[in-house]
């Protein structure tokens, strides 16, 4: 088996572990960039390497930072001893690990294309600009207004509300 | 096994601790961190398909792992706003302590 693989592989799973059973929150905002990561040297050894750079763009390098921001912006006391889940653990590790069961069932079963046919040779990025900017030029529209509605409803759901009563908050 | 069904185990895998992390994770930042490692999970299987899937689609498995992108940044713009906002109003982001409809 490939060794670059493999390697990526158990570095992606033990760091998504880690992210999800840590009790330390920053330790787990930082196993998260370690998956982020992973998943974009999966994606290089895919050949996708407009889309490896374009994650850790965004999920390392912007994703990762808001969450560790939020993370930073909502400590309370007491966080270190407080229990880490809020119902029964046992129920949802069930219902993921019978999802999962299901997913590898499916994979184990279903009749894919051989291994013997040669991968698609890589994509160059000119090639995917030119397929963005022809045929999915409304949807690229679409996902550019999908983004700006979003930021401009987070910035509205971040803001400081005023007082009760409607006056304006005096100024600090 | 094929490239392929190696790529979809492990996909399955990262789905699998994702959906965990969301179910079971008390603290709602961390379970928005699940829903991303999910995606995560979606954009390799795309992925994996569209290198070694045996169509010939052109870029379109790329192009939707850009759009993917694209949406789960929204979403988790949104997703923290929406945590800031219960924190400044309750003093928590404990998704089991968020349980009122009302203010």
């Amino acid at each position: 088996m490939d060794p670059a693989f493999t390697l990526l592989t158990l570095g992606l799973l033990a760091a998504a572990t880690a992210a999800m059973s840590l009790r330390h929150l920053v330790a787990c905002a930082l196993c998260l960039v370690a998956v982020f990561l992973a998943g974009a040297g999966l994606f290089l050894h895919l050949g996708a390497e407009f889309l490896a750079f374009a994650q850790v763009l965004v999920y390392v390098g912007a994703i990762s930072i808001l969450i560790v921001f939020a993370l930073l912006l909502t400590r309370t006391r007491g966080a270190e001893s407080a229990p880490l889940c809020a119902r029964p653990r046992g129920w949802g590790l069930a219902v993921a690990g019978g999802v999962t069961g299901l997913l590898l069932a499916a994979v184990g079963t279903a009749r894919l294309p051989a291994g013997a046919a040669p991968p698609r040779p890589a994509v160059p990025v000119r090639e995917l600009g030119l397929e963005l900017m022809s045929r999915q030029v409304p949807a690229l529209l679409v996902v550019g207004l999908l983004l700006t509605a979003a930021l401009i409803g987070a910035v509205v759901l971040a803001l400081r509300e005023p007082p009760a009563g409607g006056e304006k908050e005096p100024p600090a | 096994m094929s490239p392929l069904e190696r790529y979809l185990v492990v996909a399955a895998l990262l789905f699998g601790i994702g959906l965990a992390g969301a179910l079971t994770r008390r603290n709602a930042i961390l379970a928005l961190a699940g829903i991303e490692l999910m995606l995560t999970a979606v954009n390799l299987n795309l992925i994996a398909f569209w290198r070694h899937g045996g169509h010939d689609a052109g870029a379109a498995g790329l192009v939707f792992v850009l759009f993917v992108i694209a949406v789960a940044a929204a979403e988790t713009a949104v997703g923290l706003a929406l945590i800031i906002a219960l924190f400044r109003h309750r003093r928590t982001v404990h998704l089991d302590e968020a349980d009122q409809l009302r203010g």
